[in-house]
């Protein structure tokens, strides 16, 4: 099994265009960390193992690394390391 | 030119879904029960792990917790359920516009004219397996072969997560050693029935006479045959397919045990009114009205009459079901739940035949009143008018009828 990680609900800033499209734009892992995604690279329905959760996931450039981050009902989330955690978020909590 | 038909099965579905979006429960003994409270604790699903420590579907909490101490009891999310059956059949629906949904978590697929465009049956029930896993982190079982019911057999044969073939090559040698219980429509009444007549196997029920199961089980005796043989015609219904609606019924567990006739009746009303309601909404009337009543031991009966006159009145459907009620029960036990179905329905469109005698003046008073009702709890709410009746006893008045959200599905189309 991949390694453990745990969902980090994100706020997102988006962009929707004359289609309806949306990109995400920023990602805003915490207050000192907020992250420009230079680029969309693919964009499925996926589920994700290593912390749960199905729905629309971005594979996003951010500063030359390669990152998922998903759309799951209308929230934004990563799969965090749990290390990069504060002690609250890293205590895996059953979803509301 | 055969049928290519594929029924896929997902393995243990609630629990599967719960596994995946909480990685903690991975390969533990996870079930999926009921709420408790309102005295529905029984086990939905569970996981393997569990299933191999005894756990059953069906099964009281503490029967499972006996079975088996450190299960994990999660308790049900249906919507997130359907989020996931949606998306489910949205990959099954990119093959084949012939999909034909049975419950959540099983749908049959028609893929003879999807050859062309994505392969062979065999090639396609892998991709859907491979998708599956990917894009909704759950596994599913597939059987493939040339009808419903064979191909069905198939996603039973082997699980989780595998692809069966079964075709009229090697139809004997995998089928006919199965039990007969394995067939869709075989239950504990029909296995009984059959067993007592030495047939055991699906294989052995594929070669009995004709007469002789006629004359055992009537017409369903040959259906079941022509199921054993492999030969069972009925083409998948996609899910666009309306079924005729047939009855119209609604039960429920009671929050307490029912301990008397005034119990009942509170019951029976509630339940009344959301039948009578379902009716109007249907446009239909029911000529026949049928109870359905569980003891706290959970052996249950129904009974049924024929009225004079079709009705969708509340108070009438109501008071048949009480009198029912009163003439079959006579209170060796307490009850857990009751049910109420009204059926035979004629379409009140068309007009009805009126009795000479009946007294329809006063029904169709009845049945304003009902309207009147419908209009009020659609504009206020469901608990903005109620019968007096239910306000003697709180606790039961709490059950609101029209929260009912899964309905049980038959295989023989309308």
């Amino acid at each position: 099994m991949e390694e453990r990680r745990i969902r980090k609900y994100v706020p997102v800033t988006l962009r929707v265009d004359e289609n309806g499209k949306i990109r995400p734009l920023v990602i805003e892992f915490d207050e000192q960390h907020k992250y420009l995604v230079d680029k969309v690279l693919d964009v499925r329905r996926a589920a994700c193992q290593s912390a749960g959760g199905v729905g629309d996931r971005f594979t996003c450039r951010i500063q030359g690394q390669e990152t998922y981050i998903w759309l799951e009902k209308g929230r934004w989330f990563i799969a965090a390391k749990p290390e990069y955690l504060t002690p609250d978020e890293a205590e895996s909590k059953p979803e509301t | 030119m055969g049928r290519e038909i594929l029924h896929c099965d997902a393995n243990c579905f609630y629990a599967a879904v719960e596994m995946q979006r909480n990685p903690d429960l991975r390969g533990k003994p996870v079930a999926v029960c009921g709420n408790q409270e309102e005295r529905h604790g029984i086990v939905l699903t569970a996981s393997y792990p569990a299933k191999r420590r005894g756990v059953k579907t069906g099964m009281a909490i503490w029967q499972a917790r006996q079975a088996c101490p450190e299960l994990v009891v999660v308790p049900p999310d249906y919507p997130e359920y359907m989020r996931i059956s949606g998306m489910l059949r949205e990959i099954f629906g990119s093959y084949t516009n012939l999909v034909e949904p049975f419950g959540l978590d099983e749908a049959w697929l028609d893929v003879s004219g999807s050859r062309e465009l994505f392969g062979s049956p065999m090639e396609i029930a892998e991709e859907i397996s491979a998708r599956v896993k990917f894009e909704l982190g759950i596994t599913v079982s597939i059987g493939v072969s040339n009808n419903k019911i064979t191909a069905k057999l198939g996603s039973d044969y082997k699980k989780p997560d595998a692809i069966t073939r079964i075709m009229p090559n090697n139809y004997e040698q995998i089928v006919y050693p199965l039990p007969v219980e394995d067939l869709l429509y075989v239950g504990p009444a029909t296995s009984a029935k059959l067993r007592r007549a030495g047939i055991s196997t699906i294989g052995k029920l594929a070669e009995c006479s004709e007469d002789f199961l006629s004359r055992r089980l009537g017409k369903m005796g040959l259906v079941l045959k022509t199921f054993a043989m492999g030969l069972d015609p009925t083409p998948v219904h996609p899910c666009d397919h309306v079924q005729a609606i047939k009855s119209v019924g609604n039960g429920c567990t009671a929050p307490r045990d029912l301990v008397n006739d005034d119990d009942v009746k509170i019951m029976l009303y509630l339940l009344s009114e959301s039948v009578a309601l379902r009716l109007r909404e249907l446009a239909a009337r029911c000529s026949v009205v049928g109870l359905y009543v569980r003891d706290c031991e959970l052996a249950s009966f129904t009974r049924q009459r024929k009225l004079q006159e079709p009705t969708c009145s509340s108070a009438e459907i109501a008071e048949t079901a009480f009198d029912l009620f009163k003439r079959n029960y006579h209170w060796d036990m307490p009850l857990r739940g009751v049910g109420v179905r009204g059926s035979e329905l004629v379409d009140t469109t068309n007009g009805v035949q009126l009795s000479l005698y009946a007294d329809s003046i006063k029904r169709e008073k009845w049945e304003k009143i009902d309207g009147a009702m419908d209009r009020l709890r659609h504009r206020y709410g469901y608990l903005s008018i109620q019968r007096a009746i239910v306000q003697t006893d709180p606790l039961l008045a709490a059950v609101d009828p029209s929260q009912h959200t899964i309905h049980p599905v038959g295989y023989f189309a309308g």
